[in-house]
């Protein structure tokens, strides 16, 4: 490893080189922000404008009459109480999202695989009614579902290993962890989870988010310093909030502005009492979605020895993505998972099961086992879905077939984003993160690709404001072990078809 | 008058030029008074300096982190182990080894291992897979989940539904999603801690009353209604809600709804029932405590519950009318960022409800054998039962509490003796991070419509055992 890197200071939207400890493979860590190009954000600003001028028209005409008012009003028994919802607020539903709602919530009925039948809705009125018109678009290319290793199956092993469990286990638990929940599949599980990632303990939960929101205020109380990452998921916001901790946000990924506030915080100690912090948590992810952008932590790792604070990585995104064994990201920057002092994950994206871990020392995992608000109150997880982690698990880990996926989905993300990057579409993040973004800016133009793109078949995902800053509308193609050489070519070409018809090449990077 | 005003300035020029020293002293005297005006301040430098680089490092290397979790040894030693269940959590139960019949999971309507579920599943996973990828926005809408959202709304009679993947997360977004800050929440102080945390999450200010007392909740609502008064202004964007759970998880009681929707109406209070343990077991047809009571469900704002217990599945819905509902969809944090419920556990929450709507004589049997069920524990000494008398789960609590540490031991010895004679209940697991961490310790009872009269009988017979031989040791000790 260079020095530079070593200690964490990485270009971006540059190159920098690491050797994968153990290897003598050299990689690249490559990641570009192309900043908004001037253009599109006039382009941008004068659509948001318009629409919202007719907002404001559209508004005007239904509170008067004029136009039919499609949306549910509040009970006329009730019409004395404070309103439930400020009239501002949802403007922005009302007027600009209901336009292209077609392009979110699309029901689906198959496995979530690499191509899925998507119900077909129509909506008339801008966007007000819609009803089903009775017939299946079939074999859409899916571009959008989290199932990067293609573990999304409705037949082989993993199934029916599935079935098997429910026949013998039954789906209900009915009970929390520590009253009748504990049940010796999850045990398994925990185990299984703990040796795969090479830690000494693990725990597990029944949904990703509440792994999250009920175990960071475990961690931390009042009195302690949490930093966290500027893009940070809600979940974690959320735990953030309930654990009554300080917060402190710092840029995201930038080493030099977590170093700042580690310093301060250690140096100044807490604001009024001048009493030094009882703890500090770091918390950041592995992969952020929403940017594609890979989290730099050998720098976080040196800052964390540096100022003697606790790291939580949340590995939602990366685990079963990233690495050469899908140990994900510290198997990808070649560091020992012993050195994170929490990891956490969710089995909803690589695993194509539901539920969240967190794992590190057993000191950590017995006192989250004793004191975690979601052991405590809320039911464990499904048996058949641990069947189904379980069965995944030992795929990916010990067979060749595991080694194969892992290949196809790191292949399929280069080929994907250097195939976008030649037709010239600004994408965001990490080559090798497995979420490809790409900037489109406008909010209509993102309804008109995403409707473009079912035409000719392929199910994308767009994503807008409030996920997104409002100039920044985005769409958000997930990439799939399961997705075959030529539907990857296929998407491309469609790409490149659209690209020429809604002006979509905004980069100049050549 | 012109004339006198001109001859007044031409005295006091004539004077002026008199006397030049005074004219000139009062002028610089008004220059400097200007000066004093419109200059700024003078600033105080900063008498603290900045630190070193060197002395920041010694800083850091002085400060000591205190551990992220206490020494194992240490939780070890205060926490008691998990108990392991094998195999399924049914009416009978293989727990730490021993065959037990279970009265501790809140299986009510027996749906744990029902054939025609288990069938339900099996397709769901032919179809669908285990997982759905995605959250609800993102293709992870399946058309079983619209399915069971259509069906729950007509089941409970509301005109929509929302799923959520978790129980816990339910309430815990559904509450926030509505309330925010600088808004009003009157909550009963023996909610469960799901809902405290929703409460929390809002960031709204709470006004706990105490435990189903309709009088304090009045003289609370009142109390803001005279503040209300004093600035109208300020009322007139500030939302007030009411939390109240139909059965409550911490004592088994039942709220008092009709007097709640009395004072919806009288005091502008909207009303939101979190009804995890009265769903599938109050009600002629299991609709809940809204049913139990004959109020139409229209006039609660909304109903939140889990299909965890009755419907012995997994996740959560609320629902309520279109206005109220359809909002959560995009303000729900727990619906929009997480990713949505399993098919195998939507299809088995819509067989659950199928077979509920083919059998509604199962919820009078189960309300009937809760009842049975309570009279037979009444009778035990020293024992205090509380619960409302046709809830399937309810509380033993001591009748004469010692300390919070002897009773929790007593009660944790009344539940290992029950173990090993074949009954299995357990202690109602509380932390201290709960709203009312002083709640006496108890134990919590689920009776499911499954059991029998007669094994009923023989349960009640080994728990007043249990509970004479553990109050004997306790004696001698």
């Amino acid at each position: 490893m260079n020095a530079a890197a070593q200690n964490g200071e990485l270009n971006r939207n540059g190159a920098n080189e690491i050797y994968h400890k153990g290897g003598s493979t050299k990689r690249k860590f490559q990641e570009s922000f192309e900043p908004t190009p001037l253009y599109a954000a006039i382009v941008t600003y004068v659509n948001y404008a318009v629409v919202t001028l007719f907002g404001f028209l559209r508004d005007f005409l239904r509170k008067h009459g004029f136009e039919k008012l499609y949306a549910a009003t509040e009970d006329p028994e009730m019409k004395d109480f404070v309103p439930l919802y400020a009239s501002f607020e949802s403007f922005y539903t009302r007027n600009i999202y209901n336009r292209i709602q077609d392009i979110f919530n699309r029901p689906i009925c198959s496995v979530p695989g690499a191509t899925i039948n998507i119900v077909e809705r129509k909506f008339s009125h801008s966007g007000w009614t819609s009803k089903y018109t009775g017939k299946t678009l079939k074999n859409v290319v899916n571009l959008g579902s989290y199932n990067y290793l293609g573990f999304a199956e409705n037949e082989g092993t993993c199934s029916e290993a599935a079935i098997e469990s429910a026949k013998k286990y039954g789906v209900g638990v009915c009970s929390s962890r520590q009253e009748m929940g504990n049940l010796d599949i999850h045990t398994k599980l925990e185990q299984t989870m703990a040796d795969y990632l090479g830690v000494e303990a693990c725990i597990t939960f029944g949904m990703g988010y509440a792994t999250n929101s009920t175990n960071i205020p475990c961690l931390v109380n009042k009195g302690c310093l949490i930093l966290s990452d500027g893009l940070n998921h809600a979940s974690l916001v959320l735990g953030c909030r309930l654990s009554r901790a300080t917060i402190r946000v710092f840029k995201h990924n930038d080493m030099e502005d977590l170093e700042r506030k580690l310093s301060d915080g250690v140096v100044y100690g807490q604001p009024r009492t001048q009493r030094p912090w009882k703890k500090i948590l770091i918390i950041v992810e592995g992969v952020y979605s929403m940017e594609g952008s890979i989290v730099n932590l050998p720098g976080v790792l040196a800052l964390k020895k540096k100022y003697k604070a606790y790291l939580y990585l949340d590995e939602a995104h990366s685990i079963g993505a990233l690495g050469d064994h899908g140990r994900g990201v510290t198997e990808y920057f070649g560091i020992h998972a012993s050195e994170v002092d929490i990891m956490m994950g969710t089995f909803t994206k690589s695993f194509g099961a539901a539920g969240g871990y967190i794992a590190g020392n057993r000191a950590l995992v017995e006192h989250l086992r004793a004191h975690s608000h979601s052991a405590c109150y809320a039911t464990s997880m499904s048996p058949p879905v641990c069947q189904q982690i379980l069965t995944s698990l030992s795929i990916i880990s010990g067979t060749e077939e595991g080694r194969n996926r892992i290949k196809q989905l790191a292949k399929s993300c280069k080929i994907f984003r250097q195939g976008l990057k030649k037709l010239g579409f600004i994408v965001y993040g990490n080559d090798d993160s497995p979420v490809v973004p790409v900037l489109f800016y406008s909010p209509c133009k993102l309804g008109a690709f995403s409707r473009e793109m079912l035409k000719r078949g392929f199910a994308v995902v767009g994503v807008g404001f409030p996920a997104t800053p409002i100039v920044e509308s985005r769409v958000r193609f997930c990439m799939s072990a399961a997705l075959t050489d030529k539907q990857i070519q296929d998407a491309l070409s469609a790409c490149s078809d659209l690209s020429s018809l809604l002006n979509l090449n905004y980069s100049k990077a050549k | 008058m012109d004339v006198d005003k001109l001859w007044i300035v031409n005295e006091a020029i004539q004077s002026a030029l008199q006397t030049p020293y005074h004219v000139i002293f009062e002028g610089l005297l008004v220059i400097w008074i200007l000066r004093l005006i419109f200059s700024k301040p003078h600033k105080i430098p900063d008498k603290e300096e900045k630190l070193t680089a060197k002395e920041k490092k010694e800083l850091v290397d002085l400060w000591k982190p205190e551990p992220l979790a206490p020494p194992v040894e240490k939780t070890l030693a205060e926490t008691r182990p998990y108990r392991l269940v094998n195999g399924q959590v049914g009416k009978n139960i293989v727990i730490n080894g021993h065959k037990c019949k279970n009265f501790a999971s809140l299986n009510f309507l027996g749906l744990v291992g029902n054939k025609r579920v288990d069938d339900k599943i099996e397709k769901c996973i032919q179809n669908y897979g285990v997982g759905t990828c995605g959250p609800r926005t993102f293709y992870g809408t399946f058309d079983i989940h619209l399915e069971l959202e259509k069906k729950l709304a007509e089941f409970m009679g509301a005109e929509e539904a929302v799923i959520y993947s978790y129980g816990f997360a339910t309430v815990l977004s559904a509450i926030p999603a509505y309330a925010k800050k600088g808004d009003i929440i009157f909550a009963d102080e023996a909610v469960s801690f799901a809902v405290q945390k929703g409460l929390q999450g809002s960031r709204s200010k709470v006004v706990y009353f105490k435990h189903n007392d309709m009088d304090d909740l009045e003289d609370k609502l009142k109390q803001q209604e005279k503040m209300d008064k004093k600035d109208p202004k300020k009322a007139a964007v500030v939302r007030k809600f009411m939390v109240v759970e139909g059965i409550y998880m911490n004592s088994g009681q039942i709220c008092d709804l009709p007097k709640l929707v009395e004072f919806k109406y009288k005091y502008k209070v909207r009303l939101f029932v979190e009804e995890s343990l009265s769903f599938g077991v109050l009600g002629k047809h299991g609709r809940g405590v809204t049913e139990h009571f004959n109020i139409p469900i229209s006039k609660v704002d909304l109903v939140i519950a889990c299909m965890e217990n009755s419907l012995a599945s997994g996740g959560g819905f609320t629902c309520g009318r279109h206005y109220v509902a359809g909002s959560q969809r995009l303000s729900a944090v727990g619906y929009v960022f997480s990713v949505s419920l399993p098919p195998l556990l939507a299809g088995a929450a819509l067989e659950g409800l199928k077979i509920s709507e083919e059998n509604p004589e199962i919820f009078a049997r189960l309300r009937q054998k809760a009842s049975f069920f309570q009279n037979l524990l009444k009778g035990i000494k020293g024992i205090k039962l509380v619960g409302y008398p046709e809830s399937p789960c309810f509380h033993l609590r001591r009748l004469h509490p010692v300390t919070p540490e002897k009773d929790l031991e007593f009660l944790h010895d009344v539940v290992d003796k029950c173990e090993k004679n074949g009954i299995c209940i357990t202690v109602a697991t509380r932390t201290k991070a709960e709203v009312l961490s002083e709640w006496p310790a108890s134990i919590r009872i689920a009776v499911s419509v499954q059991m029998s009269e007669k094994c009923l009988k023989e349960a009640a017979k080994v728990i007043c055992h249990a509970v004479k031989e553990a109050f004997a040791e306790q004696r001698k000790s």
